[in-house]
């Protein structure tokens, strides 16, 4: 079971890469990984999930006896258990999800709003690989980018499609403001484009979404970008 | 639950029996013959509707007293429609006809019926063993099937519940309400069924499961939400015979206690779903369905629940999330739906076909079950053959059947004297297997071992001039346009695949790209989220394993081996063989593309011929001129002469 609740009295120790750590009954490796400052390449885990998606297929570990790499965000955590995060095929399959990524991800550079804070940059630079998805050909056509939304501005061609906005907004306000919409290789995030009235006010005071976006995705249109 | 007495649950069930029984003689001794019809959407799509009609017309015409019902589909889908005549004061058995359209109904009616001609030269076979005319236990088509699943499809009428309980159907059920929960999950452990959706796992560990798992409520779902291309054996059950699956799931929701059963069934099959809301009706008017079923105190409502004919939703993660009002999307397992299903409920969900195998095993035992098929994969299997074969249609064999068998005893080998190629088995999630794995046996775990799936029954059996590298094509092109698009390999990893198909089906296939497809097929296989996405690129890697020099082909020499592949194609006529004055080609040809060379003979312009081989298939046989050749440049040159432009 993912996470649900976390009883804080049971420690479990577990060892990540023969290091010791320590987490709660129920926590994920992930997040237990994460706690023991051990960083596992990961894009749609959002903390305090519940059902975690599982859906960015970047935060594989090796559970040592299991036969091949798991999601680490949805395995939790169990007493004794040895957790691998550098083997091979855990680096493989890394690399080839975010060459997956990259080859459908428009490097802007400098104009990107999240270049220095991309989560793309960062997985890319941890796992050792640049940004180019040879041998996987950029599939790169540009869609137009979004901006019916009063406040924020919806960049598709950045877009990982994690959720983790999707999430943030359903969590806050239980009324979501942002959704996937399409399906397989079309699928979109789309904010509602919330006219003048209290919704629109609520997303100009909470940006969690932005916040939350790990690419530069969505960007706020209230202050000037740097 | 507290059950009643097992005595007043049996009379309960008797005197169901024995109204229904004596409803079915009534009704045959009012008519001294006895038509009917196949009328599942297979026949209607051949045409049986028209026949229906025109058999009903000419009855009435020629005041026969005869009485013309619908039945569901017996699985020979090459000889729909299909029409069975009863005519006992004709001395024979009944016999069954084949492909009977309007015409030849209206003439049944008009020499048998009327003058006692029986027609023999329409007829397929009888269905009893007889000394006049061949029985259908002659023919391999059905006595190497086993029906046990299939035992009623195409014999009963699906909109009368009494046809079902009249052949003791519901008994199983009314047996099993008399004994513990328990003795129902014992006899599916023992006799080892396994689930027929696709995946093979055990179905009486997992009605243990749900049955144990915590909380009063449990859900018992039919998963018929069929979707693999070419694959509809779930469709005809639910038309043959729905009050089995019916009756299956009944069972099934007694055994894991629950008080609420749903059959997902996809909305591009009215016929299935109006059937089964007609046997949902007619049962619960017999106190079937509903509460206190057959007087035992068990209750159960059973809703039909229309799909959106998403391929996805045949997981059952996703399924659920769909019955819950979510985007069809599949979450990640565990926790599994046996503990935490539709509306976090612990959830039964079976097949079809695991449902409906259930009644018969029931009724008579284990034992029996095990009998059929092999030890690890007990029972029969059912498979929907199509493509190049004879005798395309519905079979049901006993686990185990070699594959060759199957294709070239059962469905009749290959039509006309091509070679076999390969067998596509388990629809887009299988694998495309060659003549060396004809010896195969058909279960669960060899198919797995070879690279293929069991799957849900879908079965494309494929002769010579099929291009693999293009079937690999199309199957990821079908999973690619039905990728939910939640996980990153499944989205983004079979796009690209696809993209590398497509140019190498184009002749522009670059080096590397069998690297390409081997490497990411495989990262996909293991990092994708759900069953789709790992099974996606199962057609991809079988081809490629066992078909390794038709890609090579493709992508070295740009040539098509079998000649599917247009652009790697060309016509062009043999003016050895061409006949002077003949201008067939010249008439059928689409484009204009044939045009006469100064010797009256024939020539095809490269520049505007499409490749669609019209040509081709209208040269006389006994001058057969028209050649296929790949690549394009082993074409000889013809030069169009300046008389001969277009047009003229």
């Amino acid at each position: 079971m993912p996470q649900t609740d976390l009883d804080p009295a049971p420690h479990i120790t577990f060892t990540v890469d023969d290091q010791p750590a320590t987490g709660h009954r129920g926590q994920s490796v992930l997040a237990a990984c994460l706690q023991n400052g051990v960083y596992i390449p990961h894009l749609c885990y959002l903390e305090g999930d519940q059902h975690p998606p599982a859906a960015c297929r970047l935060c594989f570990v090796q559970i040592q006896g299991q036969p091949q790499p798991a999601a680490a965000c949805t395995t939790p955590i169990t007493a004794g258990m040895h957790v691998l995060t550098t083997t091979a095929s855990v680096r493989q399959l890394q690399k080839s999800a975010l060459r997956l990524l990259l080859s459908v991800h428009r490097i802007d550079g400098k104009r990107c709003s999240a270049n220095g804070t991309c989560q793309l940059q960062r997985i890319a630079r941890h796992l050792g690989v640049g940004l180019n998805p040879r041998p996987l050909p950029r599939l790169t056509e540009f869609k137009p980018i979004d901006h019916t939304h009063p406040w924020i501005s919806h960049d598709p061609n950045h877009c990982v499609l994690c959720g983790r906005c999707v999430r943030i907004c359903r969590r806050i306000h239980d009324l979501p403001q942002v959704a996937m919409t399409g399906r397989g290789f079309d699928t979109q995030v789309r904010l509602l484009p919330a006219g003048p009235g209290p919704s629109g006010e609520l997303c100009r005071q909470c940006l969690a979404c932005v916040k939350h976006c790990p690419v530069g995705a969505l960007i706020s249109r209230i202050k000037p970008l740097a | 639950m507290r059950l009643s007495d097992p005595a007043q649950i049996q009379h309960n069930y008797a005197q169901l029996a024995a109204a229904a029984r004596e409803s079915v003689a009534r009704q045959a001794q009012r008519h001294s013959i006895n038509i009917r019809v196949g009328t599942a959407s297979c026949g209607i799509a051949a045409g049986a509707q028209e026949t229906f009609a025109a058999l009903g017309e000419a009855v009435a015409h020629r005041k026969i007293n005869a009485r013309i019902s619908q039945v569901g589909c017996l699985g020979h889908c090459y000889a729909e429609p299909l029409v069975t005549i009863h005519h006992p004061q004709s001395g024979l058995p009944p016999l069954l006809y084949a492909n009977i359209d309007a015409d030849r109904a209206r003439m049944l009616v008009r020499y048998f019926l009327e003058q006692g001609d029986p027609c023999l030269e329409h007829l397929l076979a009888a269905l009893e063993p007889n000394e006049v005319v061949p029985s259908v236990m002659d023919f391999t088509r059905f006595n190497q099937e086993k029906r046990i699943v299939m035992r009623h499809c195409g014999t009963i009428d699906p909109e009368r519940i009494d046809a079902y309980l009249a052949l003791d159907g519901y008994g199983a059920l009314a047996a099993a309400l008399c004994r513990p929960t328990d003795a129902v999950i014992e006899t599916i452990e023992a006799a080892g069924l396994r689930g027929r959706g696709g995946a093979g796992y055990p179905t009486g560990r997992k009605w243990r499961m749900v049955r144990e798992a915590p909380g009063r409520q449990k859900v018992v779902i039919c998963n018929a939400d069929e979707g693999d291309p070419g694959a509809y054996m779930d469709r005809a059950l639910l038309e043959s015979d729905p009050h089995q699956v019916l009756e299956g799931i009944l069972l099934c929701a007694y055994a894991v206690g629950a008080g609420r059963a749903l059959i997902y069934v996809r909305a591009e099959y009215p016929l299935a779903v109006k059937r089964l809301q007609t046997a949902i009706v007619q049962a619960a008017a017999r106190g079937l369905v509903g509460r206190s079923i057959l007087g035992s105190g068990f209750d159960l409502q059973v809703q039909v629940f229309q799909g959106s004919g998403a391929f996805v939703c045949g997981e059952e993660t996703a399924l659920i999330r769909s019955v819950e009002g979510f985007r069809g999307i599949p979450r990640p397992r565990p926790p599994y739906p046996a503990s935490h299903g539709l509306d976090a409920l612990p959830t039964v969900v079976n097949n079809v076909k695991t449902l409906a195998a259930v009644p018969p095993i029931m009724a008579n035992g284990s034992d029996w079950f095990r009998s059929i098929g092999t030890r690890e994969s007990p029972g029969t299997a059912i498979f929907s053959v199509v493509g190049s074969v004879n005798h395309p249609g519905l079979v049901e064999i006993p686990m185990g059947t070699r594959l060759r068998q199957l294709i070239f005893e059962v469905c009749g080998g290959i039509p006309n004297r091509k070679q076999f190629k390969a067998v596509q088995i388990g629809g887009p999630s299988g694998g495309c297997l060659p003549e060396t794995l004809l010896d195969l046996p058909i279960d669960f775990d060899s198919l797995t071992a070879a690279g293929a799936m069991m799957g849900s029954g879908g079965m494309v059996v494929m002769d010579e001039d099929t291009c693999m590298v293009e079937v690999a094509r199309f199957f990821l092109d079908f999973i690619q346009k039905e990728s939910c698009g939640r996980c990153t390999f499944c989205r983004i990893g079979t796009y690209h695949l696809l993209q590398v198909l497509q140019r190498m089906t184009r002749g522009e296939g670059q080096p590397g790209d069998l690297d390409l497809l081997k490497d990411l097929g495989r990262d996909i296989q293991m990092g994708s989220l759900c069953g789709l996405g790992k099974t996606a690129v199962n057609p991809v890697l079988t081809s490629l394993k066992y078909f390794q020099a038709e890609y090579q082909a493709h992508l070295v020499e740009k040539r098509c081996p079998a000649g599917a592949c247009r652009p790697l194609t060309a016509y062009y006529i043999d003016l050895d063989k061409c006949a002077r004055g003949c201008d067939v080609c010249v008439g059928c040809c689409p484009v204009d593309a044939v045009f006469t060379t100064s010797t009256r003979k024939k020539g095809i312009d490269p520049e505007l011929c499409v490749r669609c081989g019209e040509c081709m298939s209208a040269c006389p046989s006994q001058y057969d001129a028209v050649r296929k050749v790949s690549p394009p440049q082993r074409a000889p040159t013809v030069k169009r002469p300046e008389s001969a432009q277009k047009g003229t």
